[in-house]
């Protein structure tokens, strides 16, 4: 087994075994899928309490208009004044008194309609009950001027807008969330795994300067072999935990639906439901949604993930590794690290407001090259449709920073792993270049 | 005499300043060579351009004749001051994996590792992790994985700090098998008394520069300063000591014996021999103590850095 071999073996396998890390392995989905049912479930929870709300309708024209349901009662009141049904419904313990009063046209009543209650109601709570009233006030003003509503429906007229490339591929709304869908992920993820695993290494750096066994490493292979060993091989267990976690978050959630019921997903497949038929219309929102799905430049997508996902994280791993090779302890690596962190974070803002706004317009196009945000952005745009020779070049550009940054972080890291004791600053770092 | 390392005109500088200055240094095959030098000195950057971990800005380093290059490292065996070890790592995976850094197969290394490890009695660490063991124990783990694949050059900074007076003879005997069985050995200490004990040659560097070198017993020799520890029973040793600062230098002595005597330290000049001053003590009384007074070589390293 030669040099390399051997060192990403190590590291893999030293990562892999720890128990910070076999932990996190299964407790970061455990606690993923923990908190996305407690949040469902507590959201339930939250309006499980049935409210029953007065009705007092002077007006004689609403009454049927009010549909109880599961959390919500509607009691109409006969007879009584205001002032009298205000205090009934207060000592009753009932959520509040909705007030309608006897009007002589409609045009008025939009001003005086009022809702009593303790404390103000929520504007989910308060749109039902105008929605309902102006519906119902709709229709009547309809039949006042003497149109029939059931007409007025019928003449009503959808807008589905199709949408075609000049190209001649169809699109539709379903797809561009589709794509951003995809795009998102893709920069997401790889935001997540630099972050992650480029503090991984860093810290595997700072461990062999701190427990002293670097020179004796060293006097047996070359500081850029070892290097390249860490990174690769932490990279290694880096896709393995994300791996286990893609599998687990599965397996955590089928268990969780099948112990709790059903409830939460039914509702929200019922949601998904509802706007696919408002997007895709009357078509089958599953047929479209696997057509849309093979529509996309899969092949395309997959080999740039690829390509962006290693050149982008072997950019900025490299970085962190001289980040380490330069710092006596974790606590010393806050300086350098802001300037990491920067263009990361600017790439995924970048990407998340400009691509979507416009996914070929100046910015994301100009970020799209520059290599420490390209890899984040440009994943995000592909999925528009990319011209061929705006990726490759990309590519090439991250590809050629990665060389920089790896002879940069080998020159750091082949001074600084030898150095204790030395407060580096970035002065001494482009001294340590020289050498 | 056959050199197996050959260090010419070496020069390392690091931006303004120079760690090593036009350095050269044959290091005699099957010797104990004896790397000196106050801190600072560039001991350090000497053995790590031997080790290839830095290189020099010019000059040459020859093993066996050849220059150095990156296969060699596979015969040499490296133990550095600052050392250490992976502390969650087992103690048997740690060492095979260092052993196969260094070119040996595993079957081989597993092989060698239980022979040292039954040799040092430490065979029931195998499965233990380095935190859990003392560091005397971790020095001991380190010493074996730096000799496992059987270099031809073993070069040991401050080997025995962190041992014990016990583990440091231990390792100081391994040392010295070492070189019986063919190695040699460079060892880079300020611990004195080792030098007198195990080197046979020397370098002294001071200020980036090399001050000294050559044959530990040479040096002595040049170092020598005509001077004789002297016993003699007399019966009035004033007398005595007058007569004696006539011909010769006196330097108080301090050295125990049964007798009540005559004690001091006596330089004789360059033209006269020790038996001139035997005669002279021997016609003045009984002679019961005459020893030469070598230069340890810890007065030398004092000497020679102050006077440079």
């Amino acid at each position: 087994m030669n040099h390399l071999q051997l060192i990403i073996k190590r590291e893999y396998l030293n990562k892999v075994k720890n128990k910070t890390f076999i932990i996190m392995t299964f407790l970061s989905p455990l606690i993923m899928v923990g908190i996305g049912t407690l949040v469902g479930y507590l959201s339930q929870l939250n309006n499980d309490k049935v409210r029953t709300i007065s009705v007092l309708d002077e007006s004689g024209l609403f009454s049927d208009e009010f549909e109880s349901d599961d959390n919500l009662i509607y009691e109409l009141m006969d007879g009584a004044g205001l002032e009298d049904a205000k205090t009934i419904v207060e000592s009753s313990g009932n959520y509040g008194l909705l007030y309608i009063p006897k009007v002589d046209s409609l045009d008025q009543l939009s001003e005086r309609i009022t809702f009593y209650s303790e404390d103000s109601p929520s504007p989910i709570l308060l749109d039902e009950i105008e929605d309902a009233i102006a519906a119902k006030a709709n229709f009547l003003k309809l039949k006042e001027a003497g149109l029939d509503p059931r007409q007025i429906e019928k003449l009503r007229i959808r807008v589905n807008t199709k949408l075609e490339t000049f190209g001649g591929e169809k699109t539709s709304k379903l797809s561009i969330g589709l794509k951003l869908g995809f795009g998102g992920l893709a920069g997401y993820l790889l935001f997540m795994f630099i972050i992650i695993y480029g503090n991984m290494i860093m810290r595997s750096v700072i461990e062999e300067k701190t427990s002293r066994i670097i020179e004796v490493i060293i006097s047996s292979v070359k500081p850029i072999k070892l290097l390249l060993g860490k990174i690769i091989g932490t990279s290694l267990a880096g896709v393995t935990q994300f791996l286990a976690w893609v599998v687990l978050i599965g397996i955590f959630s089928f268990v969780i639906a099948a112990i709790f019921g059903i409830d939460n997903g039914a509702m929200q497949q019922q949601d998904a439901l509802e706007q696919a038929q408002a997007i895709a219309g009357s078509e089958d929102f599953v047929q479209e949604f696997i057509k849309e799905f093979f529509h996309l430049p899969l092949l395309n997508l997959v080999i740039m993930f690829i390509l962006f996902f290693i050149g982008g994280y072997l950019t900025y791993a490299s970085l962190y590794a001289a980040i380490g090779a330069a710092v006596d302890s974790e606590t010393d690596t806050q300086q350098f690290m802001l300037p990491i962190l920067m263009p990361l974070i600017l790439a995924v803002y970048v990407g998340v407001f400009t691509v979507i706004d416009n996914p070929h317009g100046t910015v994301s196009q100009v970020f799209s090259f520059i290599p420490l945000t390209s890899p984040v952005v440009m994943l995000m745009r592909i999925p528009f449709g990319v011209p061929l020779w705006q990726q490759i070049l990309s590519v090439v550009i991250l590809f050629a920073t990665f060389i920089v940054t790896v002879w940069f972080a080998a020159k750091i890291y082949r001074v600084g792993i030898l150095m204790y004791g030395k407060k580096a600053s970035y002065k001494e770092l482009i001294k340590w270049l020289k050498y | 005499m056959d050199n197996l390392l050959v260090a010419s005109n070496v020069s390392k500088s690091f931006g303004e300043f120079t760690a090593l200055n036009d350095i050269s240094v044959s290091v005699p095959r099957g010797s104990v060579f004896g790397l000196l030098g106050p801190n600072g000195a560039g001991k350090t950057t000497f053995i790590r351009i031997i080790n290839q971990i830095t290189m020099p800005d010019s000059g040459e380093v020859l093993l066996d004749g050849h220059p150095l290059k990156p296969e060699d490292i596979r015969h040499i065996g490296y133990l550095p001051e600052e050392r250490g070890l992976y502390k969650s790592m087992k103690v048997g995976d740690q060492a095979l994996y260092l052993a196969q850094l260094k070119g040996l197969s595993k079957q081989e290394a597993r092989k060698r590792l239980k022979h040292w490890f039954e040799r040092l009695e430490i065979g029931d660490w195998w499965n233990k992790k380095i935190q859990e063991l003392s560091k005397g124990m971790a020095q001991k783990i380190q010493f074996v994985v730096t000799v496992l694949h059987e270099p031809k050059l073993l070069i040991f900074d401050e080997p025995f700090s962190g041992f014990d007076p016990i583990n440091a003879n231990l390792i100081k005997d391994e040392i010295l098998r070492l070189r019986d069985n063919g190695a040699t050995v460079i060892f880079s200490t300020h611990r004195m008394e080792s030098v007198e004990e195990m080197c046979d040659h020397i370098a002294l560097i001071h200020q980036s520069n090399k001050i000294l070198d050559g044959k530990l017993v040479d040096i002595k020799r040049a170092h020598r300063s005509n001077t004789y520890e002297v016993g003699l029973i007399a019966e009035n040793h004033s007398e005595v000591e007058s007569r004696l600062k006539e011909r010769f230098e006196l330097f108080p002595a301090d050295f125990k014996t049964i007798n009540d005597e005559f004690q001091r330290n006596v330089r004789i000049s360059d033209s006269e021999t020790a038996n001139d001053l035997i005669s002279f003590l021997t016609s003045k009384g009984q002679l019961t103590h005459f020893v030469e007074v070598v230069p340890s070589a810890n007065d030398i390293f004092i000497q020679t850095v102050k006077n440079s």
